[in-house]
């Protein structure tokens, strides 16, 4: 089972918390706090496993995670987790998120945490792994934008506009802060999962 | 209307989104509080509006704000609304902050159950994808319960998408509702091999969880998973499964000797490492299963180690981390195989990385021997001082504590060198496990006799240098030694060279800032110390000293006197007041020293911690009966109050009590003194009685090693354990020596005897003996001590309400079927309502349930015969078992057991067992007794559903005999079956009713109970057979109805090539199967041998629902008696009412005032006189009959509700009044609703 699915930036702020167990928000945070500082002070030679079975109970978890450029993902799980495949699996997440925004950048998962939640909804639900196909995901999660937007219609599109030009008041927001090489050596090979 | 939609949009284009919010948050840096408050503020706003766009946009960024630590709980209730919503686009944003904040908690979840279930079966696959998703995060027991039904229909559903999530939420269903597992198991079975591998891959993913926490009631379904494993091609799949594998393997070694070859190819083909690691842990698990020392498993163990090695050589620092953990495993069962690779676990000691460090360490605890603790300790201390974070520094001290003290200090030869580990650790500043060296010091002095003296010293020391009374005392746990090491000096006492700077030390000022319990044993072993140094002087003339000590005990004590530590206090003033009159009498030159040591005579035996608990009750003795009589209740009320201000008249009255038991009492007390002096585990006072429980060493005997003399008694100044390591050296080569000696004697005797064990290396384990002896473990605990490892369960784990056994659900010959109590509830309504009309919906319910399974029983028959012949097989098979040469010795004692267990008559077992233990035990067949087999046989045995079981072949004759038994069996089974069938259909006739009302009856003792009820009428009859049917609305499609029709054979002959068949009308058709013409009939999928029925279910589309109809049908069927066979038909009419099209709906009263008010429901309306029946009879028969639920009963009057299959509310309003009923209705549709009211006017004028 995973506990708990967490993306932070290299300073700590949240970007997704997903917990699969209800704590409430105090305890929540502090869990983010706790994890970020175990993950962040770690080299980046170092393994992705983390024994962090004091932030959600029991000894039987583990911190899994991965770093990419700006972001951290940070997967808690149970002993019926592989390590290897989380990690794998955090690698096709990372990956769908590139496909789905087109060169994935931590503004997007800024600005698009609802998004972000719902492309994570196609893989893992109430903790366990529900599609590891990337191309199945991304299937799934366009024909629900697609649902979204026929049903915006034209009462969708003056919001667009609107919001349109609302971005373009803001000349200063960085597009590049791109997530980095995500081809990081897959070198778990599971093969096409 | 488009334009009122783009001026609502147009108004909310300025309302602030989420990317607004997001970007004004950033933008906020200094005052972000501030600026979220504000906008927690306008989103109250948009709250309150009507427009659920507004809304929505509002809780999309309530959820955002979640996730930055703000509560949201406080808009609940919106965020149900937008669930509600209509559109898709809503209704996922109102789940997403549902699956965030909603918990058991959250009260208006139960607002939830009608809308989840409307979404769950939306005709829109991702109106059920989101709720199945939300619902996944916040299930809750009522949800569970009341929704189990339905994704249980969903894991059947078309789309894959549906029901790999249903599938997969199941997990959380059973979690909160253990009562659903049963039902729902044989279909989570069957999507195991559902073609769709993603459904396949989630049934996979829910068997694991529920095996790894109950593997036993799995195990039937390990020859389905070894198919899966050896067909699947899926990795994620493999490597759950092998999980799987792993959990199931130490229950049944057979398993793990057939998953060995497979594993071990799977490891050589595989180049996933993530599979290759999954498979060399459960090989290692299997191993662990299977007693080690087979030659061939051997080898298997070197690939492991082998594969590992390579992992942890990687420069991949998760493969050498993972490589280690698995390393672990190994360790225990095969330290050998570990030991060899000693340099590269010493080399990962030295990583950078921790987590590796750590995993490192782990293994070192393996590793150890007598022969090279000390190194390898010696090692971990230079990696104390050189570790900078106390995290890992402290799991360094903890490991070395670990490693030398495991299993009864095994690997411990030099206390010495141990007690100077224990006082260099202490020098560790800011370390948590004080507590830790405290203990074991403590451990150490008290066990090992031979060892007080040298830690007596050392200790004294600790307590003088005072180096632990520096710094920051609270922060630092170091120390908590300073307990141990008082206590030690004080108990040992007489073995201090100078008690008396000791006893100054421990009574310094400064002793006042260390936490209260420590300095409460200061003070007390002050006290012992003072008894020692009384009798060291006692005997000089100079008395002067020992008065000087007494002089100094009167000063230094008033400081403790003043502690805020009540028992530090307490103590303190009591030693004083006792100090003071010694000090009396020493002016008196009073001898004192014998009794004032009399205060602290005698030993403290060790008692390991969990003895009293493991002390089994005496048979007989039951300890929750009053020993004395319970005081009279008004007495233990008066008492209770009072209890700390306990006056006179209560005491008078218990003594009473006493007096009463006098003679009884003292009659026991006799017996009992007599019980424990029989009794060995009773600790007794007096030295002397010890003697009784001696046979095993005990404290007097333990013949305790001499110290060598080679150590030293005392090592000067702080003890260097380094020193130790050289010594240490120095011994063993003596003893070595020593030993040669002896052994060339030996070998001139034996001549070359056992020359071989000698040469085994420079010094084998046994060759070292200890210095020192450690009394032994098992003396602390009582003998006859229960060995229970179920102490460290946990009693609040979910996983234990799902504990159960499955095997009986999927077939046996003690197949119990699922009792009416464990169905799930069937759209029902809300317990908390429920009155027994309700309780009827849920029965009609539970027909429904019944039915659908009936339909699987023929299945189940096939099985069965299946099942019947395995069985056969098997047992020729174990004949030829029997033949062969005996197996290898260790597998014998296994073998031996389940072989008996095989050969048992087959009623014995559950064939689902039985069926595993053939699976298993057809593994290990050699080859060539096959060959000898093939020539004689000639036909092969009926096709196997599993290509793994090896295919025996059988004689002809052998086989005719058993396809006889077969048809025997199935007549058996059929009779079974119908008796089965009168058990759940026939309410009506006789004895069978009762399971309808079982709920009613227990339930609702006080009113009368109901009469039987029974939905099924007559269809048809003639002397060959009878008909009877019922129709329910199907519950997924809102086109269908579902007919079912019981065939029984009234004749004393054969019927078969049953056809059913009717005429379409243009409303109502008969489903056929494709390609079929609509006027063919549909065959009855089976025969009924004479006096038996059975059931079948026939679909049928229909059009409109607001009219009851008829359709005209023949039956036609052959005859089958001894000498002839004839055609018979049976024409019939199926009655269609609308009462069929209604189903079973609960409904809430808010949401039913709503609707009552929305206006849209066309009334009608309906009295019926003259009926004389209890109301609640009223209601039970009008929800049984007619599919109603009630919504609210007050009195008598009751609101009740139903759907039609097409989404029709009906709404009823019974009230009764003398004998009169009127019922007034409402629905959106007046004709339906009449004929409805016509139904149920019909219904009760038949009674």
């Amino acid at each position: 089972m995973i506990k708990a699915i967490l993306i932070f930036n290299n300073h700590g702020k949240p970007r997704l918390s997903k917990f699969y167990e209800h704590y409430n928000e105090d305890i929540e945070q502090q869990i983010i706090r706790e994890t970020f500082h175990l993950v962040s002070k770690r080299d980046e030679n170092v393994c992705n496993f983390l024994e962090g079975g004091l932030l959600i109970g029991g000894s039987d978890n583990k911190l899994i995670y991965r770093h990419y450029a700006t972001l951290y993902f940070v997967f808690c799980v149970d002993s019926a987790e592989s390590e290897l495949g989380i990690l794998d699996l955090i690698q096709v997440f990372v990956e769908t998120l590139d496909k789905c925004f087109e060169n994935v950048c931590e503004l997007d998962l800024i600005f698009h945490v609802d998004k972000v939640h719902h492309i994570l909804a196609e893989m893992v639900m109430g903790g366990m792994v529900l599609e590891t196909n990337m191309n199945e995901i991304i299937t799934q999660v366009d024909a629900q934008v697609k649902m979204e937007r026929s049903e915006a219609g034209i009462a969708g599109a003056p919001a667009r506009a609107v919001s349109a030009v609302k971005n373009m008041n803001l000349p200063e927001m960085p597009k590049n802060i791109n997530i980095g090489d995500i081809s990081i050596k897959v070198n778990l090979l599971l093969q096409r999962l | 209307m488009a334009l009122k939609i783009v001026k609502g949009s147009i108004d909310r284009m300025f309302d602030k989104n989420l990317q607004d919010l997001v970007r004004g948050i950033r933008n906020h840096k200094e005052d972000e509080a501030k600026y979220i408050s504000t906008c927690i503020d306008e989103i109250k706003q948009e709250l309150k509006q009507d427009n659920i766009a507004v809304k929505a946009n509002a809780v999309c960024k309530l959820t955002y704000l979640q996730m930055l630590g703000y509560d949201i709980s406080w808009a609940a209730f919106n965020i149900v609304e937008v669930m509600s919503s209509s559109k898709f686009t809503y209704k996922r944003i109102g789940y997403l902050a549902a699956s965030q904040c909603f918990h058991e908690g959250t009260d208006v979840i139960m607002l939830t159950t009608n809308q989840i279930r409307k979404d769950l079966s939306s005709p829109n696959q991702y109106d059920t994808g989101v709720a199945l998703t939300g619902l996944s995060c916040f299930v809750t027991p009522d949800l569970a319960r009341d929704l189990a039904n339905d994704i249980m229909t969903l894991m059947s559903h078309t789309k894959p998408y549906i029901r790999k999530k249903a599938v997969l939420i199941m997990y959380k269903v059973f979690l909160k509702y253990p009562e659903s597992l049963r039902p729902a198991f044989p279909r989570l079975k069957e999507k195991l091999e559902d073609p769709d591998p993603g459904v396949q891959s989630a049934a996979v993913n829910v068997i694991c969880e529920l095996a790894r926490r109950n593997p036993k009631n799995y195990l039937s379904l390990a020859p389905l998973f070894f198919k899966l494993m050896t067909s699947s091609t899926n990795n994620w799949v493999l490597i759950k499964i092998i999980k799987l594998f792993g959990a199931l393997t130490p229950l049944e070694p057979r398993l793990g000797k057939k998953l060995i070859e497979p594993l071990t190819n799977l490891i050589h083909s595989t180049s996933a490492m993530s599979l290759l690691y999954e498979c060399v842990n459960t090989v290692i698990a299997v191993l662990i299963s299977l007693s080690s020392g087979m030659p061939n498993h051997s080898a298997s163990i070197q690939l492991c180690v082998q594969k590992l090695r390579i992992l942890i050589e990687d420069s991949d620092q998760n493969l050498k981390y993972l490589g280690l953990l698995a390393m672990s495993k190994i360790l225990k069962t095969h330290p050998k195989s570990v030991q060899s690779h000693k340099d590269l676990i010493l080399q990962c000691l030295d990583d950078k990385d921790e987590s590796i460090r750590l995993r490192a360490l782990d293994l070192l605890y393996g590793m150890v021997s007598k022969k090279n603790l000390m190194e390898i300790v010696k090692k971990l201390m230079l990696h104390v001082d050189k570790a900078e974070g106390t995290t890992y520094r402290d799991e360094l001290l903890t490991k070395i504590i670990d490693i030398c003290s495991q299993s009864n200090y095994q690997y411990i030869t030099n206390f010495e060198w141990y007690i100077s580990i224990l006082v260099e650790l202490t020098r560790l500043e800011g370390t948590r496990h004080g507590h830790l060296i405290a203990s074991q010091m403590l451990d150490v002095a008290i066990r090992v006799k031979a060892i007080r003296g040298f830690a007596v010293a050392q200790m004294a020391m600790l307590l003088d240098s005072g180096h632990l009374l520096t710094g920051n005392m609270q922060r630092n746990g170091i120390c908590e030694v300073l307990y141990a090491a008082a206590w030690i000096c004080g108990e040992f006492s007489e073995h201090l060279d100078d008690p008396m700077q000791t006893l100054e030390a421990m009574l310094r000022p400064k002793v006042a800032s260390l936490p209260g319990h420590i300095q409460a044993v200061y003070v007390q072993n002050a006290a012992k110390l003072f008894a020692t140094v009384l009798q060291k002087h006692e005997g000089a003339t100079d008395s002067q000293a020992a008065q000087d000590t007494s002089q100094l005990l009167i000063e230094r004590l008033p400081l403790f006197v003043q502690s805020a530590n009540l028992e530090v206090q307490e103590r303190a003033s009591c030693i004083l007041q006792l100090v003071k009159y010694i000090q009396k009498l020493q002016q008196k030159d009073v001898e004192v020293a014998e009794e004032v040591s009399a205060l602290f005579a005698g030993e403290l035996n060790p008692v390991a911690p969990k003895a009293q608990k493991k002390v089994p009750v005496p048979e007989g003795l039951d300890l929750d009966a009053w020993i004395n009589e319970p005081p009279s209740e008004s007495e233990s009320e008066d008492e209770k109050p009072k209890a700390v201000f306990a006056k006179e008249e209560p005491k008078q009255s218990r003594a009473r009590h006493i007096e009463v038991d006098e003679k009884e009492l003292a009659r026991r007390r006799e017996a009992r003194k007599q019980e424990q002096a029989n009794n060995p585990f009773y600790i007794k006072s007096s030295p002397s009685s010890q003697k009784v429980y001696q046979d095993a060493p005990g404290v007097e005997h333990i013949p305790v090693v001499q110290i060598d003399l080679s150590v030293p008694l005392k090592v000067p100044g702080m003890p260097m354990s380094e020193q130790y390591l050289k010594l240490e050296e120095e011994r063993r080569q003596k003893e070595r020596a020593d030993k040669k000696k002896k052994d060339k004697k030996k070998k001139k005797r034996e001549k070359r005897g056992k020359g071989k064990r000698d040469d085994s290396g420079p010094e084998s384990e046994e060759d070292i003996t200890p210095a020192h002896q450690v009394d032994i473990v098992t003396e602390e605990m009582p003998e006859n001590a229960l060995p229970s490892d179920d102490d460290d369960k946990d009693p609040n784990d979910p996983h234990k309400a799902l504990d159960i056994d499955l095997d009986n659900l999927l077939l046996g010959n003690d197949y119990r079927p699922l009792a009416d109590s464990e169905k799930l509830p069937v759209r029902t309504h809300r317990r908390e309502v429920l009155k027994s009309p309700e309780e009827d919906g849920d029965q009609d319910g539970i027909t429904q349930e019944a039915k659908r399974r009936s339909s699987k029983e023929k299945k189940e028959k096939d099985r069965k015969s299946k099942e019947e012949e395995k069985k056969k097989k098997k047992k020729k098979h174990k004949h030829v078992v029997e033949e062969e040469p005996p197996e290898p010795l260790s597998e014998e004692p296994v073998q031996s057991e389940e072989s008996a267990e095989v050969a048992a008559p087959p009623t014995s077992t559950s064939a689902e067992a039985s069926d595993l233990d053939f699976w298993l035990s057809s593994a290990p067949v050699p080859p060539p007794i096959k060959e000898a087999l093939a020539p004689k046989t000639s036909v092969a045995a009926a096709p196997d559903s599993e290509p793994d079981v090896p295919k025996d072949a059988e004689p002809d004759e052998e086989k005719s005999l058993k396809n006889k038994k077969k048809k025997q069996k199935k007549e058996k089974d059929e009779k079974k079956k119908k008796k089965r069938h009168h058990h759940h259909h026939h309410h009506g006739d006789g004895g069978g009713g009762d399971s309808v009302q079982n709920g009613t009856v227990e339930e609702e003792e006080e009113e009368e109970p109901l009469p039987p009820m029974s939905n099924y009428c007559l269809l048809a009859e003639n002397s060959y057979i009878k008909m009877v049917y019922d129709i329910q609305g199907n519950l997924q499609d809102g086109s269908q109805v579902v007919v079912s029709v019981i065939f029984e054979n009234k004749s004393n002959s054969f019927l078969k090539s049953m056809e059913f068949n009717v005429l379409d009308s243009l409303n109502s058709k008969l489903q056929r199967p494709e390609g079929a013409s609509p006027h063919d009939g549909l065959v009855v999928p089976f025969q009924l041998p004479p006096g038996v029925s059975n059931e079948a279910r026939f679909v049928f589309s229909v059009q409109s629902i607001v009219m009851p109809q008829k359709l005209k049908g023949t039956l036609t069927f052959i005859v089958k008696s001894e000498d002839s066979s004839t055609h018979e038909k049976l024409d019939f009419k199926l009655h269609f009412t609308c009462t069929s099209y209604l189903i079973t709906t609960p409904c809430y009263s808010d949401a039913y005032a709503k609707l009552l008010e929305s206006g849209d429901l066309k009334s009608s309306s309906l009295k019926l006189e003259g009926l004389n029946m209890p109301f609640h009879h009223l209601l039970a028969r009008i929800c049984f009959h007619h599919h109603f639920s009630v919504v609210e009963r007050i009195d008598s009057c009751a609101s009740m509700y139903s759907r039609s299959i097409q989404g029709h509310h009906v709404c009823l309003l019974v009230k009764t009044a003398n004998q009169t009923v009127s019922i007034d209705a409402k629905c959106d549709e007046p004709s339906l609703l009449a004929n409805v009211l016509d139904e149920i006017k019909q219904t009760f004028s038949q009674c």
